[in-house]
């Protein structure tokens, strides 16, 4: 979708602002929200995909005024209550009328972040492209979830890494599969995709059915 | 009106309700019993305490001292960081960039705010915010200077923007006059913006 948070090569958002030696957590809230949402998403209900496009989905002058954490929890609230582990009537009273066996018991944290998601999967198409081929990033406006940003939809760019097969990203945040291809490292000039003195480049990770040959 | 008193500067300080919010939500789940209050605990010790920077300057120092682990790291950064006993959320898939007299690497997520966990623990503010994740593409030297990196004309900058679950760690050049440090006093050298590549660390005064 062409949301407020593809925002590569806006401009108007300010000065960065530096932190050099910044807390993990600016406020303990911030640090619960994050173990929340790890320990929920321990019930396998959803998806890492789902749940970015989830956070697409939040109004624009939310996304953009809310607190990063905030952002992330009030994705949750309304996470829980999709997957049918609290329902609306306990949301409001803060009563539950059931109880469950949690997914993730503090015995299996260590266990559970060091096995990670891992994305990649086996795919026997041989690719479409190698190394050092000129592709182009398709022009498309899906209304769904999708990672090719904007800025270099119509760019020319040239093939560097096979990352080999990958979940992808379009189908899976819908929970229509995981639908692997063929992951691509592209690069593409500053030239391409800024004009007339722009230098340097930049490079994306872009799954095969995003390019076609240029 | 209470909006007005908030410090909105850095995006972070919070609506004075949010934390009662979320506590009100960790009651419930806990009674409920859909997360374990223990857990979350040890969720939080993890990313506070074990998984964070210092585990990426292991891994850049042990690049410096081996070139046969360089090698390794630039083959295959996945393998080569387990060596080291780091990987899983959030690292499952790495490539390791590095940083020469040639070429500056920058790390982005224009998208939203994938980053190397394993290695570097959570991001900081500004990396998810929107200023780092809206200029890093288009103007990387000017976001560069922000962070008083000023790189020569003839240097080239590689900007990674993360839009897969590939994920990016810096290695930065080996600062001058460090020839004689062991591998654990080069690693109490690496900063944390060196290896997104917001740094460049400076010479070391011996």
């Amino acid at each position: 979708m062409n949301g407020i948070h593809d925002m590569g090569g806006m401009h108007g958002f300010g000065p960065i602002r530096p932190e050099r030696d910044p807390p993990v957590f600016h406020a303990r809230w911030e640090a619960r929200v994050l173990a929340l949402t790890l320990a929920v998403g321990a019930w396998g209900r959803s998806n890492i995909d789902a749940g970015r496009h989830a956070r697409e989905l939040q109004p624009p002058d939310k996304y953009l005024a809310w607190p990063y954490y905030q952002s992330w929890f009030e994705r949750l609230v309304g996470q829980v209550v999709e997957q049918g582990l609290v329902t609306e009537t306990e949301l409001a009273s803060g009563q539950p009328e059931t109880t469950l066996n949690p997914a993730l018991p503090a015995d299996r944290v260590a266990a559970v972040l060091e096995a990670g998601g891992p994305s990649a999967r086996p795919i026997s198409e041989a690719p479409r492209f190698g190394i050092g081929d000129r592709v182009r990033a398709q022009t498309i406006n899906p209304p769904g979830h999708t990672r090719l940003p904007r800025y270099v939809r119509g760019r020319v760019g040239i093939i560097e890494r096979d990352h080999g097969g990958q979940v992808l990203p379009d189908t899976n945040a819908h929970f229509r599969g995981e639908c692997p291809q063929r992951l691509y490292g592209v690069r593409f000039t500053g030239h391409e995709l800024w004009g007339e003195g722009a230098r340097d480049s930049v490079h994306l990770d872009l799954w095969e059915g995003y390019l076609e040959p240029a | 009106m209470s909006d007005h008193h908030h410090d909105h500067d850095h995006g972070q300080a919070p609506p004075s309700d949010i934390a009662l919010r979320v506590k009100a939500l960790e009651t419930l789940l806990v009674e409920k019993g859909v997360v374990d209050a223990a857990a979350l605990d040890a969720i939080i010790e993890t990313y506070e305490h074990k998984v964070g920077p210092r585990n990426g300057a292991k891994v850049v120092a042990r690049a410096w001292t081996d070139p046969a682990f360089r090698t390794r790291l630039l083959a295959d950064a996945t393998a080569a960081i387990a060596e080291l006993g780091f990987g899983g959320r959030q690292g499952e898939h790495m490539v390791a960039v590095e940083n020469t007299p040639a070429v500056h690497n920058l790390v982005v997520c224009t998208l939203c705010s994938c980053y190397p966990w394993s290695v570097l623990g959570l991001p900081p503010a500004w990396y998810k915010a929107a200023p780092y994740r809206a200029r890093s593409v288009i103007e990387p030297r000017a976001v560069l200077a922000e962070f008083d990196v000023i790189l020569a004309s003839e240097v080239e900058v590689r900007v990674w923007d993360s839009t897969a679950e590939i994920r990016y760690l810096v290695i930065p050049q080996r600062p001058a006059g460090s020839e004689r440090l062991d591998e654990a006093a080069l690693a109490a050298l690496v900063t944390r913006d060196s290896m997104i590549g917001t740094a460049v660390l400076p010479p070391v005064q011996l």
